[in-house]
């Protein structure tokens, strides 16, 4: 068993140590070493728009409304423990209130879109709320069930034009409002998301995850902070949902498509669960990708499903974690 | 009004045939299994090409096809699901994967020749063309062979559960996994073999309810949520839950197209559902296991 003889040593840069807390003041190399990554990101992500072309502009704004989608997941999912695999119904939800607010009563986008947010949500959250009570996979199964059935309901009863969905809303003014909306839509939602699991609230929403009959036994609703991380997340949705309808100027049933749903999962999964940073860039790795491969039809499907498994088989931590340790450790082999 | 009777009783048997795999699986191994509907349109699939492009014998294409789904049954569990026991996300998450590939991957078109779904061809045959009158309504043989099957394989089960050995330390594992461990059942054992029944009982259902209309790849995912409908209302991994919820939801749904219109169906769907969870949230039949689930 030659294996055996070593193993693996993982130790944190003493850098790493020295920029925790208030110490990361004492000099440019810790601030540097903290603002770094963070710098990387945001800066990166505000530049890219400027290097693209029209086509790849388009394809950018795709991939912020999935980062949206995959930063909601990865709350749900990794600080709260509620698996949402309907991420089309915020979008639906967003994305028709939006539209009908646009088209009935003449709002322009930058009214309707946060308006629509909110109504959005609260419709979301409304017709999530009897299954939060169950522990479990029953908020899997209804989230996965209620955009099939929102669409249905959609044709049964002819609602909103239909199978043909209502065209010619207002679109944003021009493609730089288009993009800078919804770069700057991703950067708040992960700061602010990353800002609230460090707070009280989601030590909470934390703690329901691991271990709900502890945060009962403290006199906590755990209800009510599941409906606030419903909510919550549908707001973010929502919010990509009718910004979605506004960069198409168009709403119909394929809001409920099973795309916003799965490549999100994807998404996380490939990037990191229960880092909120991964999902973003695993869904500005995955659409582009899934755009590449529009020629094929189905096979996108099929790719970030595949993808999707092997993640999630062999290399469950994710990009993020991975690159997180990387640059938080060193390693080195150790005999023993 | 018979003929919303009679049909609602046909729709409920189906209901109970589609759902009835979903719910072995996850009363046996806790293993929600993501991938039914896709097993279901995969088995048609692969019948009506053993018929079409292989000129098998009907009979024995379907149990070719039954076969094919037991293994993959057996696959998923030995290959995916059995590193993530224990994870419910990531058991959902893989397999939902899974069911979306074989779903959609039997869309593909023509990447090493294989033919995926294409127009609105695929149907297969009734077993006995032809109707017959009942109470004045015109019911097919293929709608009675989908009921008297349907009580057939819920007898069958129900022996099988209650009189094999198999079936015995299936539903042991089921009622309390580790003290069955302790009296040397498999868990993981048994869990593969519930999948495998499982699939093939997907498989099952397809072979008897697809006659009745098109087999296309949009009907996986309505098989899924109705199982899982099904199953919610019932309770989840309860048996006799899963029986009275689909004649609940079948009759229901007849009932209201008889008097509202068929459009009314899914609604009528969907707020079953809601109203069973906000009364009841562990479901009809769900009343053991209801504090574990509710918080």
């Amino acid at each position: 068993m030659a294996e055996l003889d070593r193993r693996k040593k993982r130790l944190d840069r003493s850098v790493k140590v020295r920029s925790e807390g208030l110490y990361a003041l004492s000099s440019y190399r810790e601030m540097a070493y903290v603002l770094a990554p963070r710098l990387l990101l945001i800066v990166g992500l505000l530049v890219t728009p400027l290097l693209l072309d029209l086509y790849w502009q388009r394809v950018l704004c795709a991939a912020g409304i999935f980062a949206m989608l995959a930063l909601g997941f990865d709350f749900l999912a990794g600080y709260v423990g509620l698996v949402c695999l309907g991420g089309a119904l915020f979008i639906g939800f967003g994305g028709y209130s939006a539209g009908l607010l646009n088209a009935y009563l003449g709002l322009p986008p930058f009214a309707s879109i946060p308006l629509a947010s909110i109504i959005g949500a609260c419709l979301s959250t409304v017709v999530l709320l009897p299954c939060l009570r169950l522990r479990g996979i029953y908020f899997a199964i209804v989230t996965f069930m209620l955009p099939l059935f929102a669409r249905n309901v959609i044709v049964a009863l002819e609602l909103f034009g239909s199978t043909e969905g209502i065209s010619g809303l207002d679109i944003l003014p021009n493609t730089w409002a288009e993009q800078y909306v919804i770069l700057a839509a991703v950067l708040v939602t992960l700061f602010g998301l990353r800002r609230l699991v460090n707070e009280d609230t989601g030590l909470i929403m934390m703690s329901i995850k691991d271990n709900d009959q502890a945060v009962l036994a403290s006199g906590i609703s755990i209800f009510r902070y599941r409906t606030l991380a419903v909510f919550i997340t549908a707001l973010f949705g929502c919010f990509a949902g009718a910004y979605l309808a506004h960069l198409y100027g168009w709403l119909g049933l394929s809001l409920f498509a099973m795309d916003f749903s799965i490549l999100p999962i994807a998404a996380t999964v490939m990037g990191g669960m229960g880092t909120l940073t991964g999902p973003v860039i695993g869904a500005l790795m995955l659409t582009p990708l899934s755009e590449a491969l529009r020629g094929f039809g189905q096979l996108r499907v099929v790719l970030y499903c595949v993808m999707l498994l092997l993640f999630i088989l062999y290399k469950p931590e994710g990009l993020m974690n991975y690159l997180e340790r990387k640059y938080h450790q060193f390693e080195r082999w150790e005999t023993v | 009004m018979e003929t919303a009777l009679i049909y609602g009783a046909i729709n409920s048997v189906t209901f109970a045939l589609i759902a009835i795999g979903f719910s072995l699986v996850y009363g046996v191994s806790r293993v929600p299994n993501f991938a039914h509907g896709s097993i279901y349109v995969l088995v048609g699939f692969l019948t009506w090409s053993f018929v079409n492009d292989l000129h098998l014998n009907y009979g024995l294409s379907v149990l070719i096809a039954l076969g094919i789904a037991a293994v993959l049954g057996l696959g998923i569990y030995r290959f995916v699901l059995i590193r993530l026991r224990g994870m419910p996300t990531s058991e959902i998450i893989a397999s939902f994967a899974v069911g979306l590939i074989i779903l959609e991957g039997l869309r593909l078109q023509g990447i090493g020749g294989f033919k995926g779904f294409i127009g609105p061809n695929y149907v297969l045959k009734p077993f006995i063309e032809g109707k017959i009158e009942i109470l004045s309504v015109f019911v097919d043989y293929q709608r009675l062979i989908v009921v008297v099957s349907g009580v057939l394989l819920v007898l069958v089960l129900w022996s099988f559960t209650h009189h094999t050995r198999m079936g015995l330390s299936l539903r042991a594992i089921a009622q309390d996994e580790q003290a069955a461990m302790m009296l040397g059942i498999n868990s993981d054992r048994s869990a593969m073999i519930s999948l495998a029944i499982g699939s093939s009982l997907a498989g099952l259902a397809a072979v008897i309810i697809l006659p009745l209309g098109n087999i296309t790849a949009e009907a996986g995912y309505t098989v899924l949520v109705y199982a899982l409908a099904v199953c919610i209302i019932g309770g989840l991994g309860r048996w006799p839950g899963t029986i009275l919820a689909s004649f609940l939801v079948g009759f229901a749904m007849k009932i209201s197209t008889y008097y509202f219109g068929a459009v009314w169906e899914s609604v009528v769907l969907v707020g079953t559902i809601i109203l069973v969870l906000l009364v009841k949230p562990s479901g009809l039949m769900g009343k053991q296991k209801e504090l574990e689930e509710r918080v």
